[in-house]
């Protein structure tokens, strides 16, 4: 019943097996405690450098233990639940936030098959049979820290930050779930263990040439959002809503919302990694005994830099209005990802079917292409998008006309 | 029906599942708030997915997750929020007469109806047990499912599909209808 696709089950659960995946765990959650600890700092300096600021230096060696520090003083400070709360909820959704970030990360593989004492142990903490499926499911579950802290906060600009919240993971899961669609249909398998193996004979079977860039850059935009990482941050966007969700938030469970921004952050660049980097897949040098270290260098390394790139977003990419974050999601998104889909299927299939897919996708956006231009002249424009409740701002003609006949 | 004898951690992964789904289920009738009541329907939609698990229906219990509680039961919420159903409602008028007994009836019969089924066949076959796993071995869940869904239930799967698009086409137009006599005013 519980054996998968994880080799480690094939001879039945005995005491060593679970005491390996014990350790897996432990190990697991122990470095990547330290990793989420490490990022904090990382995103902190990086952004100081881009912006000519000294960033956190004193405490430790180049102010690596600041974020012991932060958390620290953030365990001490007074814990406060507003008054308009709902307090039980109020108290759920900082771990609601914790526990998706947490879980997707048992399924990223950060190294190759180990043998220990006859069995075969995958350096990943679980290989679950549906694989990628748990990370798209986490990931529709993340929404829920979000928006039940704005509404349970009792206030007003959490809750819109809630709302938004809620519209925009919805919006980009779509695309996000085709795009995996893709590249479950070329790696032939849902488990993590075999994406990362179908990419595995060299950087040329990387999925993210094999499938063109296309279906990659969709995936990071979509998940940057999913994230409500920058530049799709309009969830907590402080020039409009305050703090956003996490306003009414204090003390511990503050740092709890801050911890699993950044697990998330980390985890998404593990998992980019993993679908289309080749995850742990890499140049290895004859090294008698050290052959299964480099695979996790090669995935530390790549998970680095798309961690740096987030840091970089941030730095460098102004924030998205609202309805631009939608239009994109819906409008862009959506139809490009669901037509390479189209596309690759259509070339696994036969060359000839690809070029006819190819042929009936560039048909179809040329469609929706006119359809968007008859709406977008139709509707009053943007402003529409921004007021789904109650009366829409007046036209400016309308509003110029009411305006003129009281001064007349 | 076939006597099986079932593993410890089968009843514990069962037992598990069972709760959280009466629980939530309770949950849902009992909260009065209706953020308490999404937030248990979500509980029932998890131990159904563990159910799911146990019987190894993996990929059922992956949609399940995010389908009706990563989207669903989000929406739920989302409607919730913006209607700003409040903390202190007070619902004491029925909306429909009667409709307290009638519920109750209907319940009776789906129970008594399932218990019937229960006892005396498999509810889908006819079959009066089914035991053991129908997959053919060395093929996945997943793989399984889609051959199924794409050669023998294909057109099902594409009414469906029609369906679904025909439904949110429609919920389009009625949405876009009413704003354009508005804009007419």
């Amino acid at each position: 019943m519980i054996a998968g696709a994880d080799p480690l089950f094939a001879h039945g659960v005995t005491g060593v097996v679970i005491l390996i995946v014990l350790i897996k765990v432990v190990v697991g959650f122990a470095a990547w405690m330290g990793a989420v600890v490490l990022m904090i700092w990382f995103e902190r300096k990086a952004i100081s450098d881009m912006q000519s600021r000294i960033g956190p230096q004193r405490w430790g060696p180049f102010g690596l233990l600041q974020t012991l520090a932060d958390g620290l003083k953030l365990f001490f400070k007074e814990d406060l639940v507003p008054a308009e709360s709902d307090r039980l909820v109020f108290k759920l959704a900082p771990y609601l936030s914790l526990v998706p970030a947490l879980v997707t990360f048992a399924i990223v593989p950060i190294g190759g098959t180990l043998h220990i004492a006859g069995h075969a142990v995958q350096l990943q903490v679980a290989n679950p049979p549906m694989g990628i499926l748990v990370m798209l499911a986490m990931s529709g579950i993340s929404v829920y820290g979000v928006m039940l802290a704005g509404w349970a906060s009792g206030s007003k600009y959490p809750l819109i930050s809630s709302v938004r919240a809620s519209a925009q993971m919805i919006s980009y899961e779509a695309a996000l779930g085709i795009t995996v669609v893709t590249v479950i249909l070329v790696s032939h398998s849902l488990t993590t263990h075999g994406i990362v193996l179908a990419q595995g004979q060299g950087i040329w079977h990387w999925n993210v040439i094999r499938l063109g860039v296309v279906p990659f850059v969709i995936f990071w935009m979509a998940i940057t959002a999913e994230l409500a990482r920058p530049p799709f941050d309009v969830v907590e966007a402080e020039s409009e809503l305050v703090g956003g969700f996490n306003t009414e938030y204090s003390s511990i469970r503050f740092a709890l919302f801050y911890m699993a921004e950044f697990m998330n952050t980390i985890t998404m660049s593990a998992i980019i990694v993993t679908l289309f980097f080749g995850g742990p897949a890499g140049w290895v040098p004859p090294v008698a005994h050290l052959r299964w270290v480099f695979p996790i260098l090669w995935f530390l390394l790549k998970t680095a830099i798309f961690a740096f790139c987030y840091v970089w977003f941030r730095a460098a990419l102004p924030r998205l209005r609202y309805d631009q974050v939608m239009d994109l999601g819906w409008k862009r998104l959506i139809p490009l990802s669901l037509g390479w889909m189209l596309i690759v299927a259509g070339f696994l299939v036969a060359p000839g079917w690809g070029f006819v897919m190819a042929a009936a996708v560039l048909l179809a956006s040329v469609v929706l292409a006119i359809a968007f231009e008859r709406g977008a002249s139709r509707s009053t424009g943007p402003e529409s998008v921004l007021a789904p409740v109650g009366r829409r701002p007046l036209p400016e003609e309308r509003l110029r006309a009411l305006t003129d006949r009281e001064e007349g | 029906m076939t006597a099986t004898a079932y593993a410890l951690p089968s009843i514990v992964v069962f037992v598990t599942a069972a709760v959280l789904i009466v629980v939530g289920a309770i949950g849902v009738l009992a909260v009065r708030n209706p953020v308490h009541a999404a937030l248990s329907l979500i509980l029932t939609l998890f131990g159904v997915a563990v159910a799911f698990i146990a019987q190894s229906a993996d990929f059922l219990a992956a949609v399940q997750v995010i389908v009706y509680a990563g989207a669903i039961v989000v929406l739920f919420l989302f409607v919730i929020m913006f209607l700003g159903v409040g903390r202190s409602r007070h619902d004491h008028v029925e909306p429909l007469v009667g409709q307290r007994p009638l519920a109750a009836f209907g319940v009776a019969v789906t129970v008594g109806g399932i218990i019937v089924l229960l006892a005396r066949s498999h509810w889908v076959t006819g079959a009066t047990s089914a035991s053991g796993s129908s997959l053919v071995k060395g093929t996945g869940n997943v793989h399984q499912l889609g051959t199924a869904i794409f050669t023998t239930y294909l057109y099902a799967f594409e009414a469906t599909a029609a369906l679904l698009v025909i439904a949110v086409v429609g919920a389009v137009v009625l949405a876009r209808r009413e704003r354009a006599t508005e804009e007419a005013e």
